[in-house]
C-alpha cells in the first residue's frame, strides 16, 4: 500500500523543529530514520497531516563520553552505534544487541531516537535502556526533561513523550570494570522482532551478583525490568534460588498471545532465557542445565 | 505543502531535478518517474529487501525512504552497478550457480551481496547468510545464492571456487 498524503517539512535547527511540533501538535509525526514510521504510513496505520523530517539536524548525531556518561544523540543510526568505539568500550551491551536489530539495509537508516520514541515492546533497544539504567533526554520549547528509561516506556508504542517534545539523546552510565552483560533473543528469523528477549547488565562480586538488571522484551506492553532478580543477588546462586527467580519472573510477566507465540510459550522461553543469562554471566554450566526443569 | 516539492539528486551518476509529492517513496520514484525498474517493490514495509538500493554509499530500503529525503543524495541502483560493471562477476556467478530462479529478488540480493563484499573481503557462509537475511527469496533459492556469493568471494581473492 501507499502512504496517504501529508505535508512535509525539513527544519534545519532544533529550535525550528520544536516550534513546528508546538505548532502542529498531534497532527505532526517526527520523521527520523523512518524505518518504523514508513511501514506504518504505507500500511495506513498512521496518517499524520505533517511529517517533520529531523534528518538534517546533524547536532543530534553525536556519540560521546563525558562525566561518566555515554551520550548517544537521537539521530545516531543503528549502524553508527554498532560500529562506535565508544559504545564498544562503555556500553558493549548495545553493540551485542544491535546485530539483532533488523538487517543491514535497515540499520543504515534506523536511529536510536526513532527506535526509542516508537516504543515497540518487542524492540531490543528499549530493553537495553532499562537494563543499563539510561536517562532519556527530551526537549520542547519549554525546556529539557530527563526521564529514567523505566518511566519513559508506558505502553505499546506509548511513551512519556508529549506531542510537542523531541527525544534528543540518551545518556548511559559507562560500564564499570566488574560489570558484565548478556543479550539473547529468540526470533523466527535473524533480524525479525523477538518472540522473547533479554538484555541484562550485572556487576559481579566474586562469584555472586552485586547487582543484576534484567530487561525482558516482547513479554508485555513495554520492556520489563524484572524484579525477580532480587532472588539472585548478594550470595552464590544455587539451583533452588534460580528456580525461585524463575517462578517469580513468571508471576510478573504478562505476555500477550499473538500469531508468533501463545502465552505459555513466551513464559517458558523467558524462564529459559533467565537460566541461560545467569549461567552465562556466572560461568556456571550447572545452572544452565536448569533450563529443562 | 501536499503539493509537489522540488528535489535534486544524483542517480547512477546522472543529475536529476524533479518535482515529487511528499508521500512518494524512493522505489516508486526510481521506477515510475525515472523508468529504473530494476529496483523491485515487494512488501512496501521493509521486510522483503527487493527494493534495496545504495544511498550515499549505504544500502537502504527504497520503500522506506521518501523521495524528498534524497534531496542532494547520491543514489545508485542495480542499473548503475550493472552498467559500471561493478557487479559483473557476481551476476555471472548467480547465473552459473543457478541462483537467479524467478529473478524478482535478484537486484536486491546483488545490492546486499555487493555491500557485504565491499565491507568484508573474506566472509564465510554464515556471514553471507546473515548479511542476506534481510532479503527474501520466494523461490527459496538461498543455498544457490550463498554458493554464488561465496564463489565470487573466492574469485575476487584469486582462489579457485
Amino acid at each position: 500500500m501507499k502512504a496517504s498524503a501529508f505535508s512535509y517539512i525539513r527544519p534545519t535547527t532544533i529550535d525550528d523543529a520544536l516550534a513546528l511540533l508546538a505548532q502542529h501538535g498531534e497532527q505532526a509525526k517526527v520523521l527520523s530514520g523512518g524505518q518504523s514510521l514508513m511501514p506504518a504510513l504505507n500500511l495506513r496505520l498512521s496518517a499524520p497531516a505533517w511529517l517533520v523530517d529531523i534528518g538534517g539536524l546533524s547536532d543530534l548525531r553525536t556519540i560521546a563520553v563525558s562525566g561518566g556518561l555515554l551520550r548517544i544523540g537521537a539521530l545516531a543510526r543503528h549502524v553508527d552505534v554498532l560500529k562506535s568505539a565508544e559504545v564498544a568500550e562503555h556500553a558493549p551491551l548495545l553493540a551485542d544487541a544491535m546485530v539483532h536489530v533488523a538487517h543491514p539495509a535497515i540499520r543504515n537508516k534506523g536511529t536510536m531516537g526513532g527506535n526509542l520514541a516508537h516504543a515497540d515492546p518487542a524492540s531490543e533497544m528499549p530493553a537495553c535502556m532499562i537494563a543499563l539504567d539510561a536517562i532519556i533526554v527530551v526537549r520542547s520549547r519549554a525546556g529539557e526533561r530527563r526521564l529514567q528509561a523505566c518511566d519513559f516506556f508506558i505502553g505499546i508504542y506509548e511513551t512519556a513523550l508529549a506531542a510537542e517534545e523531541l527525544l534528543v539523546a540518551v545518556e548511559i552510565p559507562v560500564a564499570k570494570q566488574n560489570s558484565v552483560r548478556f543479550f539473547h533473543e529468540y526470533a523466527r528469523r535473524k533480524g525479525d522482532y523477538a518472540i522473547v528477549g533479554l538484555a541484562a547488565s550485572a556487576t559481579l562480586d566474586g562469584g555472586s551478583f552485586a547487582d543484576l538488571r534484567l530487561g525482558f522484551f516482547a513479554v508485555g506492553d513495554r520492556p520489563l525490568l524484572a524484579t525477580a532478580s532480587r532472588h539472585l543477588i548478594g550470595r552464590p546462586v544455587t539451583a533452588a534460588m534460580l528456580a525461585e527467580a524463575q517462578a517469580a519472573l513468571e508471576a510478573e510477566l504478562d505476555p500477550q498471545e499473538d500469531q508468533q507465540a501463545p502465552v505459555a510459550m513466551r513464559k517458558h522461553l523467558a524462564r529459559q532465557l533467565l537460566a541461560l543469562c545467569v549461567a552465562t554471566l556466572l560461568g556456571r554450566a550447572d545452572l544452565e542445565a536448569r533450563r529443562s526443569a | 505543502m501536499t503539493e509537489p516539492v522540488a528535489v535534486s539528486l544524483t542517480v547512477n551518476g546522472e543529475r536529476i531535478d524533479a518535482q515529487v509529492l511528499p508521500r512518494l517513496n524512493l522505489a516508486d520514484f526510481l521506477r515510475e518517474h525515472l523508468g529504473l525498474t530494476g529496483t523491485h517493490v515487494g512488501c512496501e514495509h521493509g521486510v522483503c529487501g527487493a527494493c534495496t538500493v545504495r544511498v550515499d554509499g549505504d544500502i537502504v530500503r527504497a520503500c522506506l525512504l521518501l523521495a524528498v529525503q534524497t534531496h542532494n543524495a547520491f543514489v545508485e541502483t542495480i542499473e548503475g552497478l550493472s552498467d559500471s560493471g561493478e557487479v559483473a562477476d557476481l551476476q555471472a556467478a548467480f547465473c552459473s550457480r543457478n541462483a537467479l530462479q524467478c529473478g524478482y529478488c535478484t537486484p536486491g540480493m546483488l545490492m546486499a551481496a555487493q555491500d557485504l563484499l565491499r565491507q568484508n573481503a573474506a566472509p564465510d557462509r554464515a556471514q553471507i547468510r546473515e548479511h542476506l537475511s534481510g532479503n527474501y527469496c520466494r523461490c527459496t533459492g538461498y543455498h544457490a545464492i550463498v554458493d554464488a556469493v561465496e564463489a565470487t568471494v573466492l574469485a575476487r581473492r584469486g582462489e579457485q571456487p
